[in-house]
């Protein structure tokens, strides 16, 4: 075990692992924070999904010892006008079924948004088919994804 | 009505009326921890005044929280059975809420099972009438108590959105009324509206209570639950299914930091630990010895092989009609086609997992169950608890598709097993990673079907059909259900067809292999649906008969399948199957679980695969509760089958499942989904499922347009094999 100072959602956490431990675990098990969720493991599904001084990336395949002073951002505390236009736009289309892996999908829509203010359809793809929906509600985050999109006037 | 105010005795308040389990809120601290009111799922508070019923709660602050006997993983039973209380009640639907029953087979039993469970698309069909009875007899309370308040007649109190008026000008909330209400009697027969009156069963823009929760990560599933000295565990599994741990070194496994003990248990090796990844790192240094000889070595191929002879003689009858034989032999031409279907995996995206407390006197289990009568049973019995000493808490799942509904228990079991190896005291997590998911078993069984028809003077004639599996139902809890040798899980959806052939023969070989299956999304029509409509497509072709014209003139006594294809060809302006500048359409109607579907798929050929543009849906599903819902259910359901259709494929090799991941168990992926487009036919019949109904037609549909690309109706899928 080793101790690392990780920054979180704006805040510093001072946690004893070992240092190959994923960032997820970190975030799950350590700060408590359940909203990134584990699918896979290995980088496939994209549930795990934050930000990395707001670049998205799958936390389940990054050790904590290679975080260095970096900021982590979680579904917990994303935030700005980007964020806000794609959960009102998910919850206005009904998006999710299950919703476990919601909290990935709403992260890498987000990110997508950020840099491409009026996403076509092959961006959309580019950008979220590393997201897996067994329930398969990619129909409607399709639609969420261009209603935030209008929203935001792109 | 007459005003009464007895208070009801506690005794009264448990009794059972009109199909009711009754209760009355009895709104002090006391109470609130009394066996009665945790029955009901109240909080300690007092803000919760008033429920009359097991269903429905009414808090002081006007929300109405619906008791959901159903396990919310996906499918909408939240917000459709609170749907149901809420048109009855008038309740203001932002005001509603949503929360799981507690596990209470007499309160909270599933019509259609016996006993506290999902499955089977039967959420909405056993809840309709009990859930609008549940919200009507709320309803009538709150209006007597108001008209006592007010001193007028009840008959004169109106209810919209929430608010209790009389034309005086008086008028107030649920919550206002909600003390006064519970201290009434029970009505035995509320009447319920006719449709005709119904504002949210049926309408569009009933938006879903768990939407909010599943965008910003608040949402609790059972991976998620986290309590002080808890312990993560993960157990390894024998690596072929009936093999057992011979001996083990867990010297190395120990030396992981954050390890706290391993054991052995019943189905493997348990690694406990604080937290996912020691757990995790210590599973994986452990040295086990199997003993493999109980497993079952055969795999997939030599199961094919085994099958397809089977498959050349006759098996248990199913079903018959005239003779199919002689038919055969006198039919102007005959064509034959063998269908094969591998093992799949459920894979949701929360892999099992679930808590338990133990003190040795009783024990709390949280998770997502979805059986959960039998399981509290299982976990009482590997604990060694009377059944009152046991509870479960149901957390929300995300997914299921089958894989939470285990009549084998075997998760449940597996759950008290590691608490019990350890001892009480010492609460635990255990979790099945996506690899233990993939790799673990409980797969939809791998299948063939052989197809012999016949046609003579454009016509179909004959048709026999022999299908050879395993059976989900045996040695299971459900065995009662197979008749005749005949589990009718194996053959739903081909012993019956819509279509009218006058000789017709069904039969079936059960198999026994050591792998364990499980009802996977739609059960038998996940593979029946398939054979049957790609089989009745290409006679249709070989007879030079329009695919959607073809089927309507077989179906004359079948209006419901009829009024289905008619709609989606309407939909899709059908025009015949094409192609079309390089695409074709293929048409298949499927009935499942009483629900009625049509589909058409628009598919375009990209290096000889196939590339699926747009779905058309129709969707008869009686009374349709909650439109959207059932949309979004149809989505999915195109978006799951179509997945396992085109890629996925649990493949064993002597006896070891091949795939671990989604790396090598392909799902569905965002640019893969087509564009969907469904209609919901209006109906005044009894409401059916939707969960698992919109699987089926998928994959034929696909593979008829295939068939007129030229790609032919693939004969084993997945369609893209070695996708992965």
């Amino acid at each position: 075990m080793a101790r690392f100072e990780v920054k979180v959602n704006g805040a510093v956490h001072a946690v004893d692992v070992d240092a190959d431990t994923p960032v997820l675990w970190v975030l799950r098990d350590s700060i408590g924070l359940t909203g990134t969720k584990y699918g896979c493991g290995v980088a496939q599904c994209g549930a795990c999904t934050v930000f990395l001084d707001g670049r998205p990336l799958r936390s389940c395949s990054l050790p904590v010892s290679a975080l260095g002073g970096r900021e982590v951002t979680t579904i917990e505390a994303v935030s700005g006008r980007e964020a806000e236009a794609v959960q009102r736009a998910w919850v206005a289309r009904d998006v999710p079924q299950c919703g476990y892996c919601q909290s990935g999908q709403v992260m890498s829509a987000v990110a997508l948004l950020r840099k491409t203010p009026k996403p076509s359809d092959r961006d959309i793809d580019l950008a979220m088919n590393g997201n897996i929906c067994r329930c398969a509600t990619y129909v409607r985050i399709r639609a969420a994804i261009k209603d935030a999109a209008t929203a935001l006037g792109g | 009505m007459i005003a009464h105010d007895t208070p009801l005795s506690r005794r009264a308040a448990l009794t059972g009326i009109a199909g009711l389990v009754i209760g009355v809120w009895l709104p002090d601290a006391a109470a609130a921890q009394s066996g009665a009111a945790r029955a009901f799922g109240a909080r300690a508070g007092g803000l919760v005044p008033f429920a009359p019923n097991a269903f429905v709660r009414v808090g002081l602050d006007d929300t109405v929280t619906v008791m959901i006997k159903h396990i919310e993983m996906g499918q909408g039973p939240f917000t459709g059975l609170a749907t149901l209380v809420a048109d009855e009640m008038d309740a203001d639907w932002s005001k509603v809420r949503a929360e799981h029953a507690p596990s209470n087979a007499e309160l909270y039993k599933n019509f259609a099972l016996g006993a506290q469970g999902t499955g089977g698309s039967t959420a909405i069909a056993n809840s309709y009438e009990q859930m609008r009875k549940a919200g009507a007899t709320a309803r009538a309370m709150l209006v007597q108590a108001a008209a006592e308040a007010w001193r007028v007649p009840a008959s004169e109190i109106t209810v919209e959105r929430g608010v209790l008026r009389h034309p005086s000008g008086r008028h107030g909330g649920f919550g206002e009324f909600a003390e006064a209400a519970s201290r009434l009697p029970v009505p035995a027969d509320a009447p319920l509206k006719p449709p005709s009156a119904f504002r949210l069963i049926g309408q569009d823009g009933v938006r879903r209570l768990d939407g909010a929760i599943k965008v910003n990560g608040t949402a609790q599933y059972g991976i998620d639950i986290r309590e002080p000295g808890m312990l993560t565990v993960l157990v390894a599994h024998p690596p072929r299914f009936g093999g057992k741990v011979a001996s083990f070194d867990a010297a190395s496994a120990l030396q992981v930091s954050g390890v706290v003990d391993v054991k052995q248990i019943p189905t493997g090796i348990a690694v406990y630990a604080r937290g996912y990844w020691p757990a995790r790192k210590a599973r994986d240094l452990l040295r086990i010895e199997w003993d493999d000889a109980g497993a079952e070595r055969r795999g997939s191929e030599q199961l094919v092989a085994e099958y397809r002879e089977l498959a050349r003689r006759p098996g248990a009858v199913a079903n018959a009609r005239g003779d199919a034989e002689v038919a055969l032999a006198r039919a102007g031409r005959v064509i034959e086609a063998e269908f094969v279907f591998p093992y799949l995996a459920h894979a949701p995206m929360e892999p099992l997992d679930g808590f338990l407390r133990w003190d040795g006197e009783r024990a709390t289990a949280r998770y997502g169950s979805q059986f959960q009568s039998g399981e509290h049973a299982a976990i009482a019995g590997v604990l060694g608890l009377p059944l009152d000493r046991v509870e479960i808490e149901t957390m929300l799942a995300g997914g299921s598709f089958g894989r939470r509904a285990q009549p084998s228990m075997h998760f449940a079991a597996e759950l008290a097993q590691v608490a019990k190896a350890i001892g009480p005291g010492r609460p635990v997590k255990l979790m099945w990673t996506r690899e233990d998911d993939i790799r673990g078993g409980y797969y939809r069984s791998l299948f063939v079907h052989r197809l012999r028809g016949g046609i003579s003077d454009g016509r179909i004639t004959a048709w026999s059909h022999t299908a050879v599996g395993q059976s989900i139902l045996r040695g299971s809890p459900f065995e009662a259900m197979i008749k005749d040798g005949i589990d009718p899980t194996s053959i739903e959806g081909a012993r019956e067809l819509p279509y009218a052939i006058a000789d017709f023969r069904c039969d079936l070989h059960t198999t026994q292999v050591g792998v364990p299956v499980l009802w996977w999304r739609s059960v038998g029509h996940s593979h029946t649906g398939y054979v049957v409509e790609c089989f009745v497509d290409e006679l249709l072709q070989a007879t030079g008969q329009d695919p959607v014209r073809g089927r309507l003139a077989m179906m004359a006594n079948a209006p419901r399948p009829t009024g289905v294809l008619r709609a989606v060809a309407a939909l899709a302006g059908w025009s015949g199957p094409g192609p079309v500048n390089g695409r074709a359409r293929g048409v298949a109607v499927v009935e499942s679980f009483d629900s009625f579907i049509a589909q058409i798929a628009e598919v375009s050929a990209e290096n000889g695969e196939p590339r699926v543009h747009k779905v058309w849906c129709a969707v008869d599903c009686g009374v349709p509760v909650n439109p959207d819902v059932i949309r979004a259910q149809m989505e999915g359901g195109i978006g799951f089958g179509l997945g396992h259709a085109l890629f996925a494929e649990v493949s064993i090799d002597n006896g070891r499942p091949l795939p671990a991941n989604f790396d090598t168990y392909r799902a569905l992926r965002i640019h893969e989904m087509p564009e969907v487009e469904v209609t919901v036919l209006r109906s005044i019949e009894k409401p059916t499922g939707v969960g698992e109904p919109g699987v089926p037609p998928i994959a034929p549909a696909v593979a008829n347009a295939m068939a007129r690309l030229g790609l032919g109706r693939p004969r084993r899928l997945p369609m893209v094999r070695g996708a992965a």
